[in-house]
């Protein structure tokens, strides 16, 4: 690798670091301000104008509370934790492709960290590992509520990764490829994969709301029964740690969703657009699209938040199991038959 | 059992049909019925210290010493009031008039430390009502936060009425 495209990927990679991070923070603003619009209320409104500093004041809160690292704790343990839970969620976003190649100078670069050919079991590896952060910090904490949150956090994840593998399967029979860029440049234009696999999508958006451990899969830490789940013992930066996880889970699942169903960088009419901007506008328009999908995702993450309330255990797993695992396989059959028949 | 009031409803619960089991319609009627909230519904919050609701007519609030028509304390220290108070509230002491300040009290005797302590009072109204000058009234605002427990204790710097020419 020469020297210029390994500069590009080094300020690729902080930026993304670093969007990742802010869009982290203020997704626990627009969290509360959404919840609170959806309830008709006002939502925090003192810190900055409309409560735009909220994020910072509460990231200022979270590194001065005390830190308490319980007595019977597993120390290394209880810190390895969330420094996991927060690594695996980071690195997610390191196969996306955030648009199309820009040219800078006379040399087109991938708006991309790394494209590896295998880049959506990558994905699936790093949101596996995520669990770990959450099953390490719960039992390390050494109580039963935290013990409990992790194992459910466990058991969801296992029995949603099966789905979730099942409705990729068919998408993978539909495009033929795993890497991540190859998928998003075939989705030119309106040719996006939500047209092939609309039952795939709706298969895959509720395993990635269980994979997320957002509402209503939020088991791993419901408060009525939990008190805080597996984080229930953390306090400070460590649980800031937790949350801020959770976020950025949720930047990169949509993130992923819009790549692999939504057309990720592709919009209707973009070679009209390309026409017209020239090489290093238009990929950097196609980005905005991208940021504009993930955003809508989140925004559908929180819409269901504050729709749809907590599914009880045994529920979480029939659905799983006796509900979206048989429908993926016929979905894997469905798209089989299609694809011998119709093409 | 037959029903007397003819009121009883008999409910029952069918198996959810095909419909009601994919789950996925009532969720997308709920998830309509959020978004009407999230994009037409008007928020109802009272945005508290800028924006005041009305109070009622009768509601009680911050004590305040009365002053009579010339501007005089109307108290006379004679302790109805704190006999009056189910939460203890109120003390006083009393001194004598002296030559020279009718203009000030309109009594022999008046309050010359009058004190209530607001984390006390439970805003009941009986001082008022026990009152035989009609010198105390609870019709001020509500009574502000504050850091420390001893400035909860009110004496006549915050409760007198403010003097008649200003």
């Amino acid at each position: 690798m020469e020297t210029g495209e390994l500069i590009v990927r080094l300020v690729l990679i902080v930026v993304i670091f670093l969007i990742s991070l802010v869009i982290a923070m203020y997704s626990t603003y627009a969290e509360r301000k959404i919840a609170a619009f959806f309830q008709d209320r006002v939502g925090p409104n003192r810190a900055g104008p409309a409560g735009i500093l909220q994020p910072l004041a509460d990231g200022a809160k979270m590194f001065l509370k005390e830190e308490i690292i319980p007595t019977n704790s597993s120390k290394f343990l209880f810190i390895v934790g969330p420094s996991l839970a927060i690594m695996t969620a980071c690195i997610g976003s390191a196969v996306i492709p955030w648009g199309q190649q820009i040219q800078i100078g006379s040399k087109l670069y991938d708006l991309q960290v790394t494209d590896i050919n295998v880049g959506l079991l990558y994905i699936f590896g790093v949101v596996s590992l995520g669990v770990y952060g959450i099953m390490i910090g719960g039992w390390a904490s050494n109580n039963k509520y935290s013990l409990l949150g992790a194992i459910r956090a466990a058991s969801q994840n296992i029995s949603y990764e099966i789905a979730m593998g099942l409705s990729i399967i068919a998408l993978l029979m539909v495009t033929n490829t795993l890497s991540l860029k190859e998928i998003a440049a075939q989705q030119h234009g309106w040719h996006w994969n939500i047209l092939r696999q609309p039952f795939g999508f709706i298969l895959f958006i509720v395993c990635a709301f269980a994979e997320t451990n957002r509402t209503p899969f939020d088991l791993p830490e419901c408060e009525t029964e939990l008190v805080g789940g597996y984080h229930t013992e953390y306090s400070s930066m460590k649980l800031g740690f937790y949350l801020f996880a959770e976020y950025i889970n949720m930047f990169v699942s949509g993130a992923v969703m819009a790549t692999l169903y939504w057309g990720s960088y592709n919009y209707p009419g973009m070679d009209w657009v390309a026409g017209h901007t020239g090489p290093v506008i238009a990929p950097l328009i196609g980005t905005v699209v991208l940021f504009a999908k993930i955003f809508l995702f989140i925004f559908f993450f929180m819409w269901v938040r504050w729709t749809i309330p907590r599914f009880r255990y045994d529920q979480l797993m029939d659905l799983g199991w006796k509900g979206l695992i048989p429908l993926a396989i016929a979905n894997i059959i469905g798209t089989g038959l299609w694809i011998t028949f119709f093409k | 059992m037959e029903s007397l009031s003819n009121k009883r409803k008999v409910l029952e619960s069918k198996p959810l049909n095909l419909w009601e089991r994919i789950y996925l319609p009532a969720v997308v009627k709920g998830l309509s019925i959020t978004l009407k909230h999230f994009l037409f519904k008007k928020d109802v919050t009272v945005r508290y210290p800028e924006q005041k609701r009305e109070f009622s007519e009768n509601f009680r609030g911050m004590h305040s010493l009365k002053r009579d028509e010339e501007g005089r304390e109307r108290c006379t220290a004679c302790g109805l009031c704190a006999l009056s108070c189910p939460a203890e509230a109120i003390t006083m002491i009393a001194a004598e008039r002296k030559p020279g300040e009718e203009n000030l009290y309109r009594e022999e005797k008046y309050a010359a430390v009058y004190e209530i302590n607001m984390l006390r009072c439970i805003f009941c109204g009986l001082c008022e009502e026990a009152c035989p000058k009609e010198a105390i009234y609870l019709d001020g605002d509500i009574v502000p936060a504050d850091y420390l427990r001893k400035d909860f204790i009110y004496g006549k710097d915050k409760l007198v009425e403010a003097p008649l020419n200003q």
